[in-house]
């Protein structure tokens, strides 16, 4: 599904704050994988899900996605086949519109936009029900502007838009990461449910190991712009926080982990 | 009196067209654009010139208008395209729009008096004083430009700009280019604006290289009048509020040059007026927390 290719990236190249961020990074995942992706500070994720996304151009290396070369696309083309949650709850919506408009405008995601209506009646019918599976209560509250709500409803919105008009990749950058953790299990359970019931093909960035543990179907470790560890299947299930722990000590050379990493 | 009332009243009309252009830039687009003091200018250089030389002047208003897209274009191009920052984009094109408006009139200003314009045509035809037919014909466009701004913004494209203001990395994420949406928005807000140019140059039988001056200033004042006096709730009332509010800055500007203040101080006026509204949330912000800090000290005695 997705075949990434000896990616590299490297930030401020030829200045002193020059930051290989991605180092020859090759990644192959299966049609249906859901992935979950480790690693301390700085590891290069985030950068791996841009230069994805296409917001950061690579230096080296390609981009395949279900066989189509995407990495000569600009951001807004490869939206059409990407669904994306950010970290920052904030980043995913636009806060002074209705509910309702910013799923219209995330179901009109890769189409071609005219001067036809911005939301119809029609798909009300459906975000109304739409948002009823998340359990929040939005449903009711389908004109309200997005500013007035939680962060968890915020990022458990931003989800649904995400999902909505079906994703061939959907990449979760730590997007539990600034919610409390009651919501931020519910806004797991909630990205697990829809992963597994649409069987998405899914790249998730955490730096919770127990919830990098808990779901998906294989998890990636990162350190300096390398993978270093790729664990699948059965294998995975039977991982433990402790085990990763030694795993990344050993092959990152790094003594600890920050505390963050280990108890998310 | 009544009589300097009417004529704010018409004059606010024609003005408030501009408003809504600053409106989009502003508020929709969150884009502080300087483009506006000059293709206000364009719009009346355009209308002066087609007018003195014989043309029709609703045709040159329709002409007034693609002039001023064009002038929103090219600060977009320059925005978008090339990465100059927004504010740097539209104080270029103003400039060059400087020259621009010199060589459509071909002088500093043009007169038009007893020449054909739109309201001379609207008067003779309904038998209307001049005052009558600017408010007849300010009024109905404004109107009309606010349910058209209204159906636009309720469209995809319309959503897409208005998210764009909101969070342009979110709409890159829905595959949205956010440089079109910009450019749409820079072409539709300079398009009114010369088109209020071509209006009030029509109206007061002239236009003068140098009355775009302090335009983006009077355009936030009437604009943050009408926000706050006429409400925020959905988005027709904020439109139709940015009408009230280019009238209701008339109608100060009035009352103020009657109660004797001299008019070379205009523009201090409506520049500190605006400051002061600008920095109204600071002061509400200050005045939070100074209510905080204020009630933690009674909680610890
Ligand atoms: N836009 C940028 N400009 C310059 N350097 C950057 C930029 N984005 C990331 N970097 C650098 O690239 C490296 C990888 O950053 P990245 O954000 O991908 O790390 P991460 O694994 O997501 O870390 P975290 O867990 O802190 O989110 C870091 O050293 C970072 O400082
Ligand atoms: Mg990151």
């Amino acid at each position: 599904m997705l075949k990434v290719t000896g990616l590299n990236k490297v930030f401020n190249p030829g200045t002193i704050n020059e930051k290989t961020a991605l180092d020859d990074v090759s990644l192959y995942l299966k049609p249906g994988d859901f992935v979950t992706v480790i690693g301390g500070n700085g590891a290069g994720k985030s950068t791996l899900l841009n230069c994805i996304a296409g917001v950061y151009r690579q230096e080296k290396g390609s981009i395949e996605l279900d066989g189509l070369r995407i990495d000569n696309l600009p951001e807004h083309k490869r939206a059409k086949y990407l669904g994306r949650v950010f970290q920052d709850p904030l980043m995913g919506t636009a806060a002074d519109m209705e509910i309702q408009e910013n799923l219209a405008l995330a179901l009109r995601r890769g189409t071609f936009r005219s001067l036809s209506w911005g939301v119809t009646a029609k798909e009300k019918i459906e975000f109304r029900k739409q948002l009823a599976s998340l359990g929040l209560g939005l449903e009711d509250r389908m004109s309200v502007k997005v500013r007035l709500l939680s962060g968890g409803q915020r990022q458990a919105l931003t989800l649904l838009m995400a999902i909505l008009n079906t994703p061939k990749l959907l990449l979760l950058d730590e997007h539990t990461a600034a919610l409390d953790p009651k919501t931020a299990r519910k806004v797991l359970e909630l990205s697990d449910r829809f992963i597994s019931s649409m069987s998405l093909t899914c790249m998730m960035v955490t730096h919770n190991m127990r919830d990098a543990i808990a779901v998906g179907n294989r998890l990636i470790m990162m350190s300096q712009g390398k993978i270093i560890l790729d664990v699948n299947g059965e294998e995975k299930k039977k991982l433990t926080v402790e085990q990763l722990i030694r795993m990344f000590s050993s092959r990152a050379g790094e003594e600890i982990i920050n505390d963050r990493m280990v108890l998310g | 009196m009544e009589q300097i009332l009417l004529g704010a009243v018409s004059l606010g009309l024609l003005w408030s067209i501009m408003t809504l252009g600053v409106y989009i830039s502003y508020r929709v687009l969150d884009v502080a654009d300087l483009t506006v003091e000059g293709s206000i200018t364009l719009g009346a250089s355009v209308c002066a010139r087609m007018i003195s030389t014989g043309g029709d002047p609703f045709l040159a208003l329709l002409v007034a208008f693609f002039g001023g897209m064009a002038a929103g274009l090219a600060t977009g191009l320059l925005h978008t395209k090339l990465r100059i920052p927004a504010l740097l984009s539209g104080i270029l094109t103003m400039i060059a729009l400087y020259s621009i408006n010199l060589r459509v009139m071909g002088m500093a200003n043009v007169s038009l008096l007893r020449m054909t314009t739109a309201y001379s045509i609207l008067g003779s035809l309904l038998g209307l004083s001049k005052t009558v037919s600017v408010i007849l014909l300010g009024g109905l466009m404004a109107l009309a430009i606010v349910f058209t701004l209204y159906w636009f913004f309720g469209t995809e494209i319309g959503s897409a700009i208005r998210a764009t203001g909101n969070n342009p990395r979110m709409v890159r994420a829905q595959g949205v280019n956010t440089d079109s949406t910009i450019l749409i928005g820079l072409m539709l807000a300079n398009g009114l604006v010369a088109l209020s140019g071509g209006l009030i140059a029509q109206s007061q039988n002239y236009a003068d290289v140098q009355m775009g001056t302090g335009a983006i200033v009077i355009g936030l004042a009437s604009l943050i009048i009408g926000e706050v006096l006429f409400g925020k709730r959905s988005f027709l009332s904020r439109l139709l509020s940015m009408l009230f509010g280019a009238m209701t800055y008339r109608v100060i500007i009035a009352l103020v040059l009657r109660l004797g203040m001299p008019a070379d101080d205009l523009k201090l006026f409506t520049a500190l007026t605006v400051a002061l509204a600008l920095s109204l949330p600071r002061f509400k912000d200050l005045r939070d927390t100074l209510k905080v800090s204020m009630n933690g000290r009674k909680s610890h005695a």
